[in-house]
């Protein structure tokens, strides 16, 4: 767990960051969301001392940040950064193995763990291991970016904008893996955005930040069904909010018995793509299966009910 | 004109041009001015044809442009004409004229053998090759050249003759020169680098620092080995025992200093280049991850900057083997001793027996210092 308790930021007395505590669960992904000047990534850096707070403190696991060195600290946090910041005369293997060579770990120990992460982020160890960033595209020099950052286990992940400099095609694919890599590996993960498309999609929690103050700290749904000021309700898009509450929903949680014409859709599809869906083929239904096993149907009045009952 | 070498072109013409021009200077003794010989008064024209005829020879393979070898061997053909075409002339003119008589090369011979050199060079540029086979080629040109003075073929002409009568002092001139060049620039080095390290991480005496050493290298060299006179005898006089370890007003000591002085500003401003190299968002993530500046420095900035460093080392170094020259004028010895004592003396191969070692020197060091800065140079894709 990491608690970050009244935390300040103050640049020549301006509030960069200006009282902020937030708790974070372990095993969660907590998304911070703010425009340029917000104090997200002011808050972030605090977390492993790239800055250092004016006051407040942050305790991970109970144990307060400044009781160590300002080095060991960060050896503990992962730490991936917009453009990935790969050491471009590094093999992706050496790459990979920096935290663990600075934490001492044997050779052995390293190159079990590169190809262990390799494998992780589908890309084949034999094939990767002795190539130089150069040599990779921007989504691979991303994913090896993230597991850098995860080499030595570390007790949290930070992220500052990972997916900023991807296209969109591969930026929603790196989402999908790290959203899936989080679930296998049960890591506790900040993460910076503007975009709160991506912390809606990717937090457990989210946490709107507007000129240093922490507005809204909660659950998607509870953040776009009842924003804490205009400046949120702003963020989570206006017209748009009952469409980014039904992207939270899968199917499965709006199934009712019964068959439909056409192609099924899968049971993890959200209610928002399910409508999209029913409005491009011109039908009040559509059959839901899992595989071969059909599962049920979703109709056009439930969805509009759920809708509904959120606003 | 298509299949051509431009260059090629341009050096056919220039060594056909050059051809015409006095090949060699027939002086009575060493003092007054030679006369000029062209090439086919050398000798008798059994000698002079072959070497006449190698040299066009080479001149004409100098033209195909996509023939990069036969370029070479165009080049080292004319470049054997030369040397055949020197040795044998000396030795032709030397037994017609007097005891006294001096002969040396002239503006023909010089002009020519830039001409077949810059051929070589280009022609071997177009192969582009690495390291290795660029380390090679310096030895075996030093290789060359060494055989060549040392089989005693160019005993004849008059810088070798002036050679001969100062051995003894032209072995302790290049000591004294190495000594001050590589000297100098070992001591920039050592106070360099920290300096550079320093600056890179500390803002204000990069401040302080940098306009300081911008003002040293405005100096005249000249002058700067003027200041170092009264400096110098003025510290050897207070300080107690200066003079026994040979701090003095004039001599190597005053020379080394000012050496010294010139080289920090290229040392300390290639130091801070090369530790920028490295991109902002790498040294974040080294940060980020729990590196220490000294770590970040060792493994991250040094690693990715060393050969802009190493470029500023060459700077130096190239700069340093020819600023030693003026050192002779102060006493701190070198080639520079010859060039001067030839100026007042008026005797030109005096002058080049200076002049000569003190070019090759810097030349064979910048093609070993390239070499040492590609071969730094970090890989970041995989050799295919």
């Amino acid at each position: 767990m990491i608690e970050i308790d009244e935390i300040t930021k103050l640049y020549e007395g301006t509030a960069a960051v200006d009282h902020v505590s937030m708790t974070v669960e372990t095993g969660t992904i907590t998304v911070i969301v703010g425009t340029s000047g917000s104090g997200k990534t002011t808050l972030l850096r605090m977390i492993n001392r790239l800055i250092e707070p004016s006051s407040g403190e942050v305790r991970i696991n109970g144990e307060a940040t400044s009781a160590l060195a300002k080095h060991e600290l960060r050896r503990r946090i992962g730490y991936v950064i917009q453009g990935d910041g790969l050491f471009p005369h590094y093999t992706i293997a050496g790459n990979i193995g920096a935290v663990p060579k600075l934490l001492g770990w044997t050779k052995d120990k390293t190159r079990a763990r590169v190809d262990e992460l390799l494998d992780l982020f589908s890309m084949e160890p034999a094939q990767f291991r002795d190539r130089y960033p150069a040599e990779l595209s921007g989504g691979q020099q991303q994913r090896v970016g993230v597991a850098r950052a995860l080499a030595s286990r570390p007790d949290l992940l930070l992220m500052d904008e990972p997916f900023g400099a991807l296209d969109p095609i591969i930026r929603a694919r790196a989402q999908a893996d790290l959203r899936h890599i989080q679930r296998q590996l049960g890591s506790t993960i900040v993460l910076v955005t503007h975009d709160m498309e991506e912390a809606i999609h990717l937090g457990d929690r989210v946490a709107v930040m507007d000129g240093g103050k922490l507005l809204q700290h909660g659950t998607p749904a509870e953040i776009i069904a009842a924003p804490a000021t205009d400046f949120v309700a702003q963020m989570v898009g206006g017209v748009d909010r009952p469409l980014r509450l039904l992207s939270l929903i899968p199917v499965s949680e709006a199934l009712e018995d019964g068959t439909a014409d056409g192609e099924p859709i899968a049971p993890d599809t959200s209610l928002r793509d399910a409508l999209s869906l029913c409005l491009w083929r011109g039908v009040e239904a559509l059959p839901v299966a899992d595989g071969d096993t059909p599962l049920g149907r979703v109709t056009l009045a439930t969805i509009r009910a759920r809708a509904a009952e959120l606003a | 004109m298509a299949g051509l070498s431009p260059p090629g072109v341009l050096f056919a013409v220039l060594g056909l041009a050059a051809i015409f021009a006095p090949f060699m200077t027939l002086a009575a003794n060493r003092i007054v001015a030679g006369e000029g010989r062209a090439l086919w008064t050398l000798a008798a024209p059994q000698i002079t044809g072959p070497g006449i005829a190698l040299m066009l020879l080479g001149l004409a393979l100098g033209l195909p442009a996509a023939r990069p070898f036969l370029r070479i061997a165009g080049a080292a053909l004319g470049l054997a004409g030369l040397v055949w075409l020197l040795v044998l002339g000396a030795s032709s003119l030397l037994a017609e004229a007097g005891d006294y008589a001096r002969v040396s090369p002239a503006a023909g011979f010089w002009f020519l053998l830039v001409v077949f050199a810059l051929m070589m060079a280009d022609a071997l540029s177009a192969l582009s090759p690495g390291p290795a086979a660029r380390a090679g080629l310096l030895v075996l040109v030093i290789a060359l050249v060494g055989a060549l003075l040392w089989s005693g073929a160019l005993s004849n002409l008059s810088i070798a003759q002036e050679f001969a009568s100062r051995k003894n002092a032209f072995y302790t001139a290049s000591l004294r020169h190495l000594g001050l060049a590589f000297g100098s620039l070992l001591a920039a080095a050592v106070i360099g680098l920290p300096l550079g390290v320093l600056s890179h991480r500390n803002a204000g005496l990069r401040r302080a620092l940098l306009p300081v050493l911008s003002f040293l290298q405005t100096i005249p060299s000249l002058a700067m080995f003027g200041i170092m006179i009264p400096v110098l005898s003025w510290l050897s006089g207070v300080i107690p025992g200066a003079r026994a370890i040979g701090i003095a007003g004039i001599g190597f000591a005053p020379a080394f200093l000012a050496l010294t002085l010139y080289s920090l500003l290229p040392v300390v401003a290639n130091v801070l280049a090369g530790l920028r190299t490295a991109p902002a968002a790498t040294l974040e993530a080294a940060r980020g991850m729990g590196m220490t500046w000294r770590q970040r420095l060792t493994r991250v900035e040094l690693p990715l900057g060393l050969p802009v460093v190493l470029s500023g080392l060459r700077i130096v170094l190239v700069q340093n083997i020819g600023l030693a020259v003026i050192a002779g004028l102060i006493g701190g010895g070198g080639y520079g001793t010859f060039v001067f004592q030839g100026l007042n003396q008026t005797a030109g191969d005096l002058i080049l027996l200076g002049a000569l070692p003190t070019v090759a020197l810097a030349l064979v060091s910048a093609i070993a210092m390239d070499i040492l800065v590609e071969l730094t140079t970090p890989r970041t894709e995989r050799e295919e």
